[in-house]
């Protein structure tokens, strides 16, 4: 099986990461609930992934990052915990439905929302952002990368321009950490929303949310904190105020494992890496006749994601002869990007994401290229 | 791309039905597979039972043996 579905999960991870799933499972108790061995190993694992992280995306205090079980709870803390009615809140066309779905609901409960449109290969504008701002505008969030065309925002600019015009800054990160630079000091990111299964190589189930100091953010849940008993509410602390509930630390001790490969090899060598297979890919398939590739490719500083369609055919059914006829899994349909499927035209027909890993090999790509030749000039 | 083919193709309400299906069939011995739902039905993802178009008639009987949960049932070129 040659696997180019890693914008949906990565599938190829690091031994290291299920040997500390499995190590976990044998031998951890409940972080932060009771002071016994199997108590403090857990709790110690799930520390030491809150360092790691703190360390990859430049967090001083990493009390700060809470344990989340992915983005899509992490941007619903960001959008539900950060939001009120009569807010205004700016968001783009490139987001998943994991931070249009809850923008929406907030609209629904008196909330107004602008956003953003793209041009033909995908890319905004940020003084549209700019444009955008009203004086009750409180907030902007919006994706570092999409998920269908992989073409990245400058969430440097874009945290300078909130940090200019005072306005919260929250980052989906889904499709970059763990691949690309992220720094919240420098890209003044206020709210990182991330998950732990793509990217960062960790198992389904993990994610996070780091949340600047000073910002007071409502918990979607409270429960059980290991902390502060009798107090009626939920403790109002980083991290236990985003923690309610006993944490998956089997996930998170395999999150810590992923964490720990990317900072020994570098983010560096693994987008590099990624960028060349993407690259390999669609310069190999980029000529074909009929080709209809999204998002732009006139820079390499791009998620390693190439989407394309074959003429007029309909991409489930292109992925599922992938799938079939050559046992290459891609991802068909609309990608949960309802917004930028809208924006590119393909609504009707979705489109085949092909998505790469570093553990990928030229030659699977190779092979990728030559079933896309062949399923496009087949009679 | 080759030409498309006859299939029946049936939808369900949601992914857990569409793998109760495949369960159920592989259980019955009842040949078909699971597909992405085609264009030809509705865009936006999902997954749907696609069989010979022959199917039809013992694929409706065991629908109604059966609990699960499905939309509808097509008989379509894909």
């Amino acid at each position: 099986m040659i696997y180019f579905d890693n914008a949906a999960t990565s599938f190829h991870k690091p031994d290291s990461v299920a040997e500390a799933v499995y190590n976990a499972i044998k031998n951890m108790g409940n972080s932060g609930r009771g002071v016994h061995k199997a108590s403090l190993e857990s709790g110690r694992v799930v520390y030491a992934a809150r360092e790691l992280l703190a360390e990859l995306f430049n967090v001083k205090d990493c009390s700060r990052i809470a344990f989340t079980a992915n983005s899509t709870e992490s941007l619903n803390t960001a959008i539900k915990g950060l939001l009120h009615s009569g807010d205004h809140v700016i968001t783009t066309v490139l987001e998943h439905n994991s931070v249009l779905r809850p923008l929406y609901e907030m609209e629904g409960r008196g909330a107004a929302l602008t956003i953003i449109q793209c041009d033909a290969s995908g890319n905004i504008k940020i003084e549209d952002i700019e444009d955008a701002i009203r004086h009750n505008t409180k907030m902007v969030v919006c994706t570092h990368g999409s998920n269908l065309t992989g073409n990245l925002l400058d969430i440097e600019k874009i945290g300078a321009l909130c940090k200019k015009h005072n306005l919260l800054f929250a980052a989906d990160v889904s499709q970059t950490a763990g691949v690309f630079p992220i720094d919240v000091d420098r890209q003044n990111i206020d709210v990182l929303c991330f998950t732990g299964h793509k990217g960062l190589l960790g198992p389904q189930g993990t994610g996070g949310i780091y949340v600047r100091e000073g910002i007071d953010i409502s918990p979607l849940k409270s429960g059980g904190s290991g902390i502060l008993t009798y107090l009626k509410t939920q403790p109002s602390s980083m991290p236990e105020c985003l923690e309610a509930g006993t944490l998956n630390v089997h996930g998170i001790a395999g999150l810590h494992a992923g964490v720990s490969y990317i900072l020994e090899h570098g983010i560096d060598y693994i987008r590099k890496r990624e960028q060349e297979l993407m690259r390999r890919f669609y310069e190999g398939v980029r000529d074909i006749p009929d080709i209809k590739i999204y998002g732009d490719f006139s820079t390499s500083d791009r998620a390693a994601i190439v989407s394309m369609n074959i003429g007029e055919y309909d991409s489930a059914k292109v992925s599922d002869r992938l799938a079939e006829d050559y046992d290459i899994c891609t991802r068909s349909g609309g990608h949960c990007a309802p917004l930028m499927h809208q924006s590119l035209g393909t609504v009707e027909q979705g489109a085949v994401r092909f998505s790469f890993s570093h553990f990928n090999t030229s030659d699977e790509v190779d092979i990728g290229i030559k079933a896309i030749r062949e399923l496009s000039t087949e009679q | 791309m080759r030409e498309k083919e006859m299939r029946v193709v049936i939808t369900f309400k949601n992914t857990s039905a569409a793998m109760a299906m495949e369960k159920f069939c592989k259980e019955e011995g009842v040949s078909g597979r699971l597909i992405p739902v085609p264009r030809e039905i509705t865009s936006g993802c999902g997954l749907a039972w696609s069989a010979s178009p022959d199917m039809k008639e013992d694929l409706l009987n065991l629908l109604e043996k059966c609990d699960i949960k499905y939309e509808n049932i097509y008989v379509l070129k894909i």
